[in-house]
């Protein structure tokens, strides 16, 4: 394999608050390949959003990135000082947030605010950076892009305007597009076209995607591979048709099982007992343990660490015996 | 855009109906002007005459059409105090009163917005809070107290400026104006500052406020997200956006600067509307009390209607829903 596009390792983000500090994201390692998309589920709180977040550099105060490093292309980007990380933003990653009604300027003409970011991050003119967009309005599946380009956020749908925020995020051909929950305030028709479009961009220009969501359904439909977080962590990690079809973590199965199928099985859906720990709680060993049918004495002293087996990698204790095949 | 500031204009005309009424009554409940013209030994004939000259032996309700046909043309009647037509009087006052007003405005919307704007984007510095601290002193102190103080420590103490009156004033047509002349500038500062100051605070709080809450919109986070430029962000998407509530309260606050210039105005002998009303009051002098009550309104109405429009020029989601709606 060459070279990933995104390279995450033991990312560590915390929070300091009053009682303490909160670690959010413990140790989150994966990568990304050019032009993969990559799905992030789990429930919310998580840490789904905050990983994306930690790697646009977004991270405000109170929170900060603690430990662990991030690679766009090789080239650490974690520890950049703001001025380079700004010019990364946009340029090299771009990122599509869940609220495209709220995403936009609402006194900025859409063009005005797709000019701006052009000639913020590419050498262009006026007249060449308003062409650019119209091309990028077209391109994002706008009709009469030369006309839309001078109306205001409030004169388009919510599918419309979700459409604005991804030509926003691909304005300057990033490697990498973070896309939040991008079809969560969408309806259900909307986020087909949405997701197809995400997908489309993705392989026309070779750019690869990080899809944090909670729904599997999009995350089946679009990404090549899976992360499945769980209280801060990954618990598994794999190529989607396994991790979907052969779940191994005891979370993901529970995941997995409560997809309501078409299939006609009238079985009521299966249900993870108990929620998700809160931050500050995080229960000793393996943080799902409480919620865990198949949880030992082990879980509830050791933290699994992730281990590869097969595609897949799985951070789970009932694996440790097994000599994992991949494991050379 | 056009239905709706005839709307509005419609409405504005109406407000200065109901003021007119009230201005009107001022005559017939604040007991005989005629005692105020004439001398207690005037004969009874006399007294006759003066009320006939004046057209108040009339039935009220042609008294008051008269009264109210007059106003629309700017003729408030005769002072009794001065015996000179209301309206000339008020004209000769008015450019000061004005000038008062916009330099105060000016200097409230300028130093209320920077110092806003900087304390919401460097809100833990010292000068931040130092901002703060200030701005209580300025909501809390009385006008004239703080008149007082900056004559007392730069005119008395220092003398650096001008204790009372408008300095030297230059002519242009009917407008006098002390914004040509040394003198005319250096008598502005003190009572600018004294009007404007709790402008100045209440500009100042409202643009933290708003511009913190500004900052923290999905909007500006995806600005970030695009890689825009600290200085794009802070001064063309949040502070346009933070602008809005403020132009409303701003110019809102144009008309009672207008209406408080009574007390600075009076604190500073400054020759202005403001003094002339106090001296009325004084006086009984009825004429030039209604006048200005209707000139004050006449401002205010005009402000709230300029403000209206100009909140759909600078939103465009205004515009839009104005538009729908007539």
């Amino acid at each position: 394999m060459t070279e990933p596009i995104l390279s995450v390792r033991n990312l560590q983000v915390e929070f300091a608050s009053r009682r303490g500090t909160l670690r959010a994201i413990d140790g989150v390692s994966f990568d990304i390949a050019k032009g993969e998309v990559l799905g992030v589920v789990g429930e919310s709180g998580a840490g789904k959003s905050v990983t994306g977040l930690a790697v646009i550099g977004l991270i405000d105060p109170p929170g900060r990135i603690a430990g662990g490093e991030i690679r766009l292309a090789g080239q650490r980007i974690d520890n950049l000082p703001p001025e380079q990380m700004r010019r990364i933003r946009g340029k090299r990653i771009g990122m599509i947030f869940q609220d495209p009604l709220t995403s936009l300027n609402p006194l900025y003409r859409v063009g005005d605010q797709i000019v701006e970011t052009i000639r913020t991050h590419l050498n262009l003119s006026e007249t060449a950076a308003r062409r650019r967009a119209i091309d990028l309005l077209a391109e994002v599946g706008i009709p009469a892009p030369e006309k839309r380009i001078d109306g205001y956020p409030h004169e388009f749908s919510g599918g419309m305007r979700q459409r604005v925020v991804i030509a926003l995020a691909i304005c300057a051909e990033p490697e990498l597009i973070i896309a939040d929950e991008p079809t969560t305030a969408l309806d259900v028709s909307v986020q087909a076209q949405i997701i197809s479009l995400i997908k489309r961009l993705g392989r026309d220009h070779g750019t690869a995607v990080m899809l944090v969501t909670h729904d599997m359904g999009v995350i089946a439909e679009t990404s090549d591979r899976v992360a499945v977080m769980y209280a801060g962590r990954v618990a598994e990690i794999g190529p989607v048709q396994d991790v979907v079809r052969n779940p191994l973590h005891p979370y993901a199965k529970g995941l997995m099982g409560a997809i309501p199928t078409l299939a006609g099985d009238d079985k009521r859906l299966q249900q993870i007992p108990g929620s998700m720990p809160r931050l500050s709680a995080i229960p000793r060993g393996c943080s799902f343990n409480p919620r865990c049918a198949s949880a030992f004495d082990r879980c509830r002293v050791e933290r699994p660490e992730p281990l590869p087996r097969g595609a897949q990698s799985v951070a789970c204790h009932l694996y440790d015996d097994v000599p994992a095949e991949s494991a050379a | 855009m056009l239905a709706f500031t005839l709307r509005r204009a419609v409405q504005a005309i109406g407000v200065m109906f109901a003021v007119g009424i009230i201005a009107f009554s001022m005559f017939r409940f604040a007991g005989d002007p005629v005692n105020q013209i004439v001398s207690i030994d005037t004969s009874a004939a006399e007294r006759e005459v003066v009320r006939k000259s004046l057209g108040l032996d009339d039935p009220v309700p042609v008294q008051f059409v008269r009264y109210f046909a007059d106003a629309a043309q700017f003729k408030f009647g005769v002072s009794y105090q001065f015996r000179q037509p209301v309206s000339t009087l008020l004209m000769e006052r008015m450019p000061a009163t004005l000038e008062l007003a916009i330099c105060a405005t000016v200097f409230a919307m300028v130093f209320g917005i920077l110092m806003g704007v900087y304390s919401a984007l460097r809100r833990d510095t010292l000068l931040a809070k130092l901002f703060q601290a200030v701005s209580l002193v300025g909501i809390s102190l009385p006008t004239f107290l703080i008149g007082i103080l900056l004559i007392y420590l730069f005119a008395v103490t220092l003398g650096w400026l001008p204790s009372f009156g408008r300095g030297e004033v230059v002519k242009l047509g009917w407008w006098s104006t002390g914004l040509l002349t040394l003198s005319g500038l250096k008598a502005l500062i003190m009572p600018s500052i004294t009007l404007g100051l709790f402008q100045m605070t209440l500009i100042m709080r409202l643009v933290r406020a708003e511009m913190l809450e500004v900052l923290r919109t999905d909007y500006i986070r995806f600005a970030r997200a695009r890689g825009l430029t600290t200085r794009a962000i802070h001064f063309g998407h949040a502070l346009k956006n933070t602008l809005i509530p403020v132009i409303t309260v701003a110019g809102l606050q144009f008309g009672s600067v207008i209406a408080f210039s009574i007390i600075t105005e009076t604190v500073f002998q400054w020759p202005g509307m403001g003094l002339l009303f106090v001296q009325a009051v004084q006086n009984v002098d009825i004429p030039i009390m209604a006048a200005y009550l209707l000139m004050v309104s006449l401002i205010f109405v005009t402000i709230n209607l300029v403000v209206d429009i100009l909140y759909t020029v600078v939103d465009p989601r205004l515009r839009a829903t104005v538009g729908r709606a007539t």
